[in-house]
């Protein structure tokens, strides 16, 4: 089982989270004015990533927030998490280790 | 091929067992192929039989980059079953179902299909309303299936429990008898037996790293961790690592990858005579031919290429087990391991062309892939060979994303997953 580290409550187990999918999919900001390729895009099409992913993660049974999390898939050991809003932290743009 | 039977046995007996052959070669990379199957699995090594054993196009080769059958077909549940909802999905499926018939046969490799029946089990009311629906729509489909109440089930499955007061108490069950289980390793070794002897490369250990295009826009090699190796005609059958391997060509799919977990206890005597399976409370039970019960668990929740989950997964399909067949409760678990599943957002897979030329996929199986091994190689080689989709896979494309034409069989609840 995954030690997460919540930015808001500190490490705690995974049962207590709930995975949410990859983080910083914005959705089309007119989507009457979407193309069907950039609305399939927003709505099927993620990276699923083999190596360092962005992804959304909530605490569901604590303290009830999104947050976002940079994980390596190919180990599953969380390199940060960090809050909603915020930037993801320089070390996504390194390679995995 | 050295053929396989009790005659070629009793020879061996007298002969000391000196003469069994290699079932394949240990292929060295050509320069150039008139076909490339990407992945070695059960799936992949389909494709490449049915490309020379009905196409014609020997000059194939199975680029693996580990060993073949290592993946998700060494590490499925084995289980064999079509009762899906939707017509596209029934056709599919059943298409498979009809190949595992005389599989054996026609590969002189005994897979160990054996149809003893899927039964999937109904713990509420909208769990009976769901599964009728099922049977109805299987049978306008030509799919067998059919309605047990709980006593019948008991009939067929002894060990279940149908007692009234457990937390989700068996309230029928649908049962597939065409449905049941084969020796996955025995299908990988078979479809390279029998596609090598039609003159297949088969190639372990070879990693695919680019896949190159012409000016046009075409494939026209691969680049491996064996050298580069020509070919215009490239299916990719990678699995749990398909979007990376498709990535190489820049194509991008709507596929997640997951850990899908899976276990066996210790092998006991004869006690679990069918498939059982419970989406409700996730818990998928069958026993190989060698004794050990084998039990499917769920996906984790996150994406990952791991090929390992986390304990409470399994814990929570064990303790489903247990309730279910109280009998099993000090059984021993053995092993357990994970394999990587390629999920798509309407859980059916893709099959067909992509927007590079000359570029072919089968992938989007997620945690269901084992059963339609025969068909899906069996179609994408169609595919590969005539430049079009098969009929039964052209609404399996890739722009029915696009174009919300889905085929949902998650919405369906019909996929285990």
């Amino acid at each position: 089982m995954l030690i997460i580290n919540c930015p808001y409550c500190g490490p705690r187990p995974e049962l207590e989270f709930s995975y949410a999918g990859q983080a910083h999919v914005a959705r089309p900001a007119d989507p009457a004015a979407t193309g069907d390729d950039e609305w399939t895009a927003y709505l099927y099409l993620r990276t699923n990533t083999r190596g360092v992913h962005a992804e959304r993660w909530r605490h569901a049974r604590g303290c009830a927030r999104f947050f976002n999390a940079l994980r390596d898939t190919t180990t599953d050991r969380f390199v940060a998490t960090y809050r909603s809003g915020e930037a993801p932290p320089a070390i996504a743009t390194e390679a995995a280790p | 091929m050295q053929k396989y039977s009790a005659w070629a046995l009793l020879k061996e007996a007298f002969g000391g067992q000196q003469g069994w052959q290699s079932q394949w070669r240990r292929a060295t990379p050509q320069p150039e192929y008139d076909a490339i199957i990407i992945g070695g699995g059960g799936h992949g090594l389909a494709a490449a039989y049915y490309l020379a054993a009905e196409h014609g196009i020997t000059r194939t080769a199975v680029l693996e980059k580990s060993w073949i059958g290592g993946g998700s077909t060494g590490r499925n549940t084995t289980i064999v079953r079509s009762n899906y909802l939707f017509d596209e999905s029934a056709r599919l499926y059943n298409h498979a179902l009809d190949l595992w018939q005389d599989l054996s046969q026609v590969l002189n490799y005994n897979v160990m299909y054996s149809p003893r029946g899927v039964m999937m089990l109904a713990h509420g009311v909208h769990d009976v309303q769901v599964l009728k629906r099922h049977i109805h729509a299987n049978r306008c489909n030509g799919v067998t299936n059919e309605w047990l109440s709980p006593e019948e089930a008991k009939a067929f499955c002894p060990p279940l429990n149908i007692e009234p007061n457990i937390r989700y108490p068996v309230l029928g069950a649908a049962l597939q008898r065409r449905g049941g289980t084969a020796r996955h390793d025995a299908v990988a070794w078979g479809y390279a037996r029998a596609a090598d002897a039609l003159g297949v490369d088969i190639i372990e250990n070879c990693e695919v790293t680019g896949i190159r295009r012409d000016a046009s826009g075409a494939v026209e090699a691969v680049e491996t961790s064996r050298g580069l190796i020509r070919g215009r005609r490239i299916g990719v059958s990678a699995a749990g690592f398909s979007s990376v391997v498709i990535g190489l060509a820049g194509v991008r799919l709507p596929i997640e990858s997951f850990p899908l977990q899976a276990l066996v206890s210790e092998p006991v005597k004869p006690v679990m005579p069918c498939v059982v399976m419970s989406n409700s409370i996730h818990a998928y039970i069958s026993q190989s031919d060698k004794g050990e019960l084998v039990i499917g668990a769920g996906t984790d929740a996150y994406t990952s290429y791991t090929q390992r989950g986390a304990l409470h997964v399994n814990s929570h399909t064990l303790s489903a087990i247990c309730e279910l067949f109280p009998a099993l409760r000090r059984m021993r678990m053995l092993r357990n391991w994970a394999g990587t599943v390629d999920v798509t957002p309407d859980r059916s897979p893709i099959i067909g062309k992509t927007p590079v030329p000359g570029l072919y996929v089968n992938c989007g199986w997620g945690t269901g892939g084992f059963k339609a091994t025969p068909g899906a190689g069996h179609l994408l080689a169609w595919t590969m060979a005539h430049d079009e989709p098969h009929p039964i896979v052209a609404p399996f494309n890739i722009e029915r994303f696009r174009d919300g034409r889905l085929i949902d069989e998650a919405a369906a609840a019909a996929v285990a997953h």
